[in-house]
C-alpha cells in the first residue's frame, strides 16, 4: 500500500519527496510503525466473510420472536427504505448551512410536526439518541425547570431506561427515587406517589403504555397530584394512533422511541429518541430544533434555531452535550407516517391491539400459564405468569424454533415467574400457533 | 460556475389535500379493547398516496447536499466518502432483524462482530479495552468523564475540575459539566497547550485534562508526553477526543501518547454515513486501570461462546440502552476489515497530504495563523475579506454557489473569522484544485455578489433570527390564518 501516482505528483508540487515529511511534527517518542491488523479485503471477500459471520444470528423473520420491552419488530414499507436511502440525505451532516440543506431541514420539521401531533405537545426536537437517553435528559431538564435534587421514576419502567436515567441523574447530583406500581393493575401506585412527594422533587416520570404494556388509566390524577412539579410521560408513539395523547393530560415533557416508525430493531440501535415539551419550556430543552422562517426572497424556509442552548455556542453552560443525533431515522419516521397515513396508522395500531388480545387469550388457555398478569388496557405487550421458570420455558421454546418473552424474575422478583410477551402486526396466525404449540409442549 | 441546486415547490405534508378514499367509520375502541376515556378522539395526520409521498421526499432530497454530491470540507467532521456496501450490510436481516434481548446463543454472530470490533479499536487506539455502548462522540465523552469520576471515587478522592484548552470542541466542556465537573478552559499558546499555564492550573482538584491531538487547528501537540507526565504526576487522567483520529492512524496512538481514555467517532474516521446529523457511534477505549468501570454488559469470550457479563461491581452502569448503535458498528467493522492495517495507515497519509496540499494553495490568498505543518485539517483566517467589506460567513455562503459545502466557520474561537477546512483522503486532486479555483474566483468577485450569496441554492440567505423570534417548530405551532 502506498501513494498513488496522483498523490506523488501532489507531493512534488508541494516540494516534498516523501509523505513522511508531513509527519515530522510527531515526536519520535510517540511514533508507532503501522497498525497490527490483517491486510484489507476486497468487497467480495468481505461480503463472504460477513455473510458467514452473521449467518448464525437467528432473525425475527425466520424465528418468531415475542420480545418487545422498548424495541419492536414492525413492518417497514419499501418506500421508506427508498427515501431514507437517498444519499443526499444519508451522506449529509447537521444542516449548518441551511440554504443548501433545505431538504433535510424540511424533512426534520415534518418529523417534528408528526410527533407534535401524535403526542399533542408543541415542540419535539429533531431527535435524541434513544428513549433511555431521552429520559436521562428529561430528568436534567426537569431540574432546570423546577430546581430540586430529587426526581421520581415509576418502577413500571424498563430496567434499561431506569439504569441510564440513574447515570444521567448522578452526573448532576440528582437522586432518583422509585414509585411503585399497583400489583393488580400495573399502573402507578397513586398512594405511593403522594407519599414520596417532598419539597426537593422536581418531577415524576411514568409511562403509558408502561413496561408491562399497561395503559395508564390515572393520567389526570397524576397531573393533579404533581401540582407544579413536571410531569414527564414516556410513550410508544404508535399507540398514540389510538390512545389519548400525553399533551391532553397535561404532560410537560414526553419521551419515547420512534423506532416503531420505519427503523429496524438492529439489536437495539440506532433508534430514535423522541423528546417533546410544552412551548414555555423550550429554552430549557436539549437537542436540535428546526424552525420555520423565510429566506431573503421571502420564500418559506427552515433552519436550526435556538442554538444558544447548544454546546457549540454555550459550551459548559449548554442544556446538553448532544451534537450528533439520529436525524436520518427521524426522517424515516416522517416517511413512514406519510406512507401509511392516518388511516393506515390507525389500522396498524388496531391490529397490534387485536393481535395482543388474541395471543393473550390463547396463552391463558395453556395449562400452567396465566395472561395477562395485570388487569386493564394493554397495547402490544403483556406480562405472562408461568408455573415454570420463564428462562427454562424459553429454552424449550427455542428448541421448537420460537423466541419467547423477556423473563422478569431478576428485574421484578416480586412478580415470581413472569415474562413479558410482545406481538405486533408482523406475527401471523401461524406464528401465534407456533408459540402456543411450543408452550403446550413445555412440561 | 455551473452548479445550480434543484428548487421544487414542496408544501408540507400537513398542507396537502387529504387523498384517502373514504373508508368505513374507524372504531377507536378496537372492539371494546380500549375504554372510551382512554381513546383518542382526534388525530390530524395527512392521508396521501405513496406516489405523492415519494415525490415529496425525493424532491426534498434534491434540495439537500451530501458527500455523494461533492466536497464537504467541514472541519472536525471528517466528511469522507462512505462505501455503498456498508449500507447494504446494515439492512441485511442478520443485522437489522435481531432483537437486543435475544438469548446470546441466538446472536453469536453479532456478539463476535462486536467483540472483534472492540479488539480492532484497541489496536488502532493503543488501548486495553473498549466499550461500544455510547451512541455518538459526545456520548463517548460523557461516558469517559463518568469513568474519570468513578476512577477517582474508587480511590477515595473527590476532584472537582476538568481542564481543557480553549481550542476544544464545544462538546468537551458540555460533557464534563454534565458529569458534574467545573470546567477550566486554558488559553492556548501559539495554537497549542500552554504547558506552563497548565502546570500553574493543576491542583489536587484536577480530575482530568481533555485534549484533541492533532488539535482543532490541525496542529500536532508536540508536548503531549510532557502534558501526560504533568497530569499523571498530579494523579489526574488524560482524555483523548478522537474526533481527529483520521490524521494519525498507523503513525501514533492515543495509548502511545499516554492517554488513559479515548473516544472514537465511527461516523468520522470509520466511514459510516453522517445521516444529516446522525446516527453515529462513539465507542470508548481505556487503559487497563479503568477497565473495571466500563458500562455493562461487557461482551466476553470463553474460548467457545460469546456471552454478556453484567457482573462488574465497579461499573458506572449504563450510558444507553443495550449495546450501542449496532447498525453503525457493523458498518465500521466492515470498513476496518476492508482497509486492513496498511489501508488505515494510507488513509491517514492521504488525509494529511490532501489537507496540506489544499492549505499550501489557499495560504496564498488567506492568512494561516500559527504553524505551517498541519495534519488532516487546517484553519484559515478570513480577516483579509474585511478589506472588501466581507465576512467569513459571506465567503462560506458564496462557496455553496459553486457546488461545494462550506467549511466549518467561526471555530475554533481563537482564530478571527475562522475557516476550518478538512478535505479528507477520499477527495481527488481535481476536486481540491476546483475548490481552490472557486475560492480565488470568489475573492475577485464583486463584493455585493458575495454578500448576497447564495444565489444558486434552493433558498437564498435565510433569516435565522426570525426563526428564533417566531418559534414555529411544528405544524401545530404554525401561525393560524385569520
Amino acid at each position: 500500500m502506498g501513494l498513488s501516482k496522483c498523490s506523488l505528483e501532489m507531493l512534488q508540487t508541494m516540494g516534498l519527496k516523501s509523505v513522511d515529511e508531513l509527519f515530522t511534527d510527531i515526536p519520535a517518542d510517540v511514533r508507532i510503525d503501522g497498525i497490527k491488523l490483517p491486510d484489507g479485503l476486497s468487497e467480495l471477500e468481505l461480503r463472504r466473510e460477513l455473510e458467514a459471520l452473521l449467518s448464525v444470528n437467528r432473525t425475527a423473520g425466520t424465528t418468531p420472536t415475542f420480545l418487545g420491552a422498548g424495541i419492536y419488530h414492525h413492518f417497514v414499507p419499501a418506500a421508506v427504505r427508498a427515501i431514507v436511502g437517498r444519499s443526499e440525505f444519508m451522506t449529509s451532516y447537521t444542516p449548518y448551512q441551511p440554504e443548501i440543506s433545505q431538504g433535510m431541514l424540511q424533512a426534520l420539521f415534518e418529523y417534528q410536526s408528526y410527533m407534535a401531533e401524535l403526542t399533542a405537545m408543541d415542540v419535539v426536537n429533531s431527535s435524541m439518541y434513544d428513549a433511555s437517553t431521552a429520559l436521562g435528559e428529561a430528568v436534567l431538564m426537569s431540574h432546570r425547570i423546577n430546581g430540586g435534587y430529587k426526581f421520581l421514576v415509576s418502577r413500571a419502567v424498563s430496567p434499561e431506561r431506569r439504569g441510564v436515567a440513574r447515570l444521567y441523574a448522578k452526573g448532576a447530583g440528582i437522586e432518583l427515587v422509585e414509585v411503585g406500581y399497583d400489583p393488580a393493575t400495573g399502573s402507578v401506585d397513586l398512594a405511593d406517589l403522594r407519599s414520596k412527594l417532598d419539597g426537593d422533587i422536581s418531577g415524576f416520570y411514568h409511562e403509558s403504555p408502561n413496561f408491562f404494556g399497561v395503559v395508564e388509566p390515572n393520567g389526570k390524577e397524576i397531573r393533579e397530584i404533581l401540582g407544579q412539579r413536571t410531569m414527564v410521560v414516556g410513550t410508544n408513539p404508535m399507540s398514540l394512533a389510538l390512545l389519548r395523547p400525553p399533551g391532553e393530560l397535561g404532560a410537560d415533557m414526553v419521551i419515547g422511541d420512534a423506532q416503531v416508525f420505519g427503523t429496524p430493531m438492529s439489536l437495539g440501535g440506532p433508534t430514535v429518541g423522541l423528546f417533546g415539551c410544552r412551548k414555555e419550556h423550550v429554552r430549557k430543552m436539549p437537542g436540535r430544533i428546526i424552525g420555520m422562517t423565510v429566506d431573503s426572497g421571502g420564500n418559506t424556509a427552515f433552519c436550526m434555531t435556538l442554538q444558544t442552548r447548544e454546546q457549540h455556542i454555550r459550551r459548559s453552560k449548554a442544556t446538553s452535550n448532544i451534537c450528533t443525533n439520529e436525524a436520518l431515522l427521524a426522517v424515516a419516521a416522517a416517511a413512514y407516517l406519510a406512507v401509511v397515513g392516518k388511516a393506515g396508522l390507525r389500522e396498524i395500531a388496531a391490529r397490534n391491539v387485536r393481535n395482543m388480545r388474541s395471543l393473550s387469550e390463547r396463552i391463558s388457555q395453556v395449562e400452567g400459564f396465566e395472561a395477562p398478569v395485570f388487569e386493564g388496557t394493554h397495547f402490544n405487550e403483556f406480562a405472562v405468569k408461568s408455573s415454570k421458570n420463564p428462562a427454562e420455558v424459553n429454552r424449550h421454546l427455542l428448541e421448537r424454533g420460537v423466541i419467547g418473552g423477556l423473563p422478569l424474575n431478576d428485574s421484578y422478583p416480586e412478580l415470581g415467574n413472569v415474562a413479558l410477551y410482545a406481538t405486533t402486526e408482523m406475527h401471523t396466525r401461524q406464528d401465534h400457533d407456533a408459540l402456543v404449540a411450543a408452550l403446550e409442549a413445555v412440561r | 460556475m455551473r452548479y445550480h441546486q434543484a428548487v421544487y415547490e414542496v408544501p408540507l405534508l400537513f398542507e396537502q389535500c387529504d387523498k384517502a378514499e373514504p373508508s368505513g367509520r374507524f372504531d377507536p375502541t378496537v372492539d371494546g379493547a380500549i375504554p372510551p376515556e382512554l381513546a383518542r378522539t382526534a388525530l390530524d395526520l395527512p392521508d396521501l398516496p405513496e406516489r405523492d409521498v415519494v415525490k415529496h421526499f425525493i424532491n426534498l432530497s434534491q434540495m439537500n447536499f451530501g458527500v455523494d454530491n461533492g466536497l464537504y470540507p467541514l472541519g472536525s467532521c471528517t466528511m469522507k466518502y462512505n462505501p455503498k456496501m456498508f449500507d447494504e450490510l446494515a439492512s441485511w436481516p442478520t443485522v437489522a432483524d435481531i432483537h437486543p434481548l435475544q438469548d446470546p446463543s441466538t446472536i453469536q454472530g453479532a456478539l463476535k462482530l462486536m467483540y472483534e470490533l472492540e479488539r480492532m479499536l484497541c489496536e488502532i487506539g493503543g488501548m486495553d479495552a473498549v466499550t461500544l455502548q455510547p451512541a455518538a462522540g459526545a456520548q463517548g465523552e460523557y461516558t469517559g468523564i463518568h469513568l474519570v469520576r468513578a476512577y477517582h471515587e474508587a480511590r477515595g478522592e473527590s476532584r472537582s475540575e476538568v481542564i481543557l484548552p480553549d481550542t476544544a470542541h464545544g462538546t468537551n466542556p458540555a460533557s464534563a459539566a454534565m458529569v458534574g465537573y467545573d470546567v477550566l478552559e486554558l488559553p492556548s499558546k501559539d495554537g497549542c497547550v500552554d504547558v506552563e499555564a497548565l502546570k500553574a492550573s493543576i491542583s489536587d482538584d484536577t480530575a482530568a485534562f481533555m485534549l484533541t491531538n492533532p488539535n482543532t487547528l490541525g496542529l500536532f501537540e508536540k508536548d503531549v508526553r510532557e502534558v501526560a507526565g504533568i497530569l499523571h504526576d498530579a494523579g489526574a487522567l488524560l482524555y483523548y477526543d478522537g474526533a481527529n483520529l483520521n490524521a494519525i492512524m498507523g503513525k501514533t496512538t492515543p495509548g502511545k501518547m499516554q492517554f488513559d481514555i479515548v473516544h472514537f467517532n465511527l461516523h468520522k474516521t470509520f466511514a459510516t454515513p453522517h445521516g444529516g446529523g446522525g446516527p453515529g457511534a462513539g465507542p470508548v477505549g481505556v487503559t487497563e486501570k479503568l477497565e473495571e468501570f466500563l458500562p455493562v454488559p461487557r461482551i466476553v469470550h470463553d474460548g467457545v461462546r460469546y456471552r454478556l457479563d453484567y457482573d462488574r461491581p465497579k461499573t458506572i452502569g449504563k450510558v444507553k440502552a443495550y449495546f450501542g448503535n449496532f447498525g453503525v458498528l457493523a458498518r465500521a467493522y466492515a470498513y476496518i476489515r476492508m482497509q486492513g492495517g496498511n489501508g488505515l495507515k494510507a488513509v491517514s497519509e492521504n488525509a494529511v497530504l490532501n489537507s496540506n496540499y489544499l492549505k499550501d494553495e489557499l495560504t496564498r490568498d488567506f492568512e494561516l495563523p500559527y504553524g505551517q505543518l498541519r495534519k488532516h485539517e487546517f484553519v484559515l483566517s478570513g480577516r483579509p475579506l474585511k478589506a472588501k467589506g466581507l465576512r467569513t460567513l459571506d465567503f462560506a455562503k458564496r462557496l455553496l454557489d459553486y457546488g461545494f459545502h462550506a467549511p466549518t466557520i467561526y471555530f475554533p474561537l481563537i482564530v478571527d473569522e475562522a475557516l476550518m477546512i478538512e478535505p479528507t483522503e477520499t477527495e481527488s486532486r481535481e476536486t481540491l484544485d476546483a475548490f481552490v479555483s472557486a475560492c480565488r474566483q470568489i475573492l475577485s468577485e464583486d463584493p455585493e455578489t458575495v454578500k448576497s450569496a447564495p444565489h444558486n441554492t434552493a433558498r437564498r440567505r435565510i433569516d435565522e433570527a426570525k426563526a428564533a423570534r417566531d418559534m414555529v417548530f411544528s405544524w401545530r405551532m404554525r401561525p393560524k390564518k385569520v
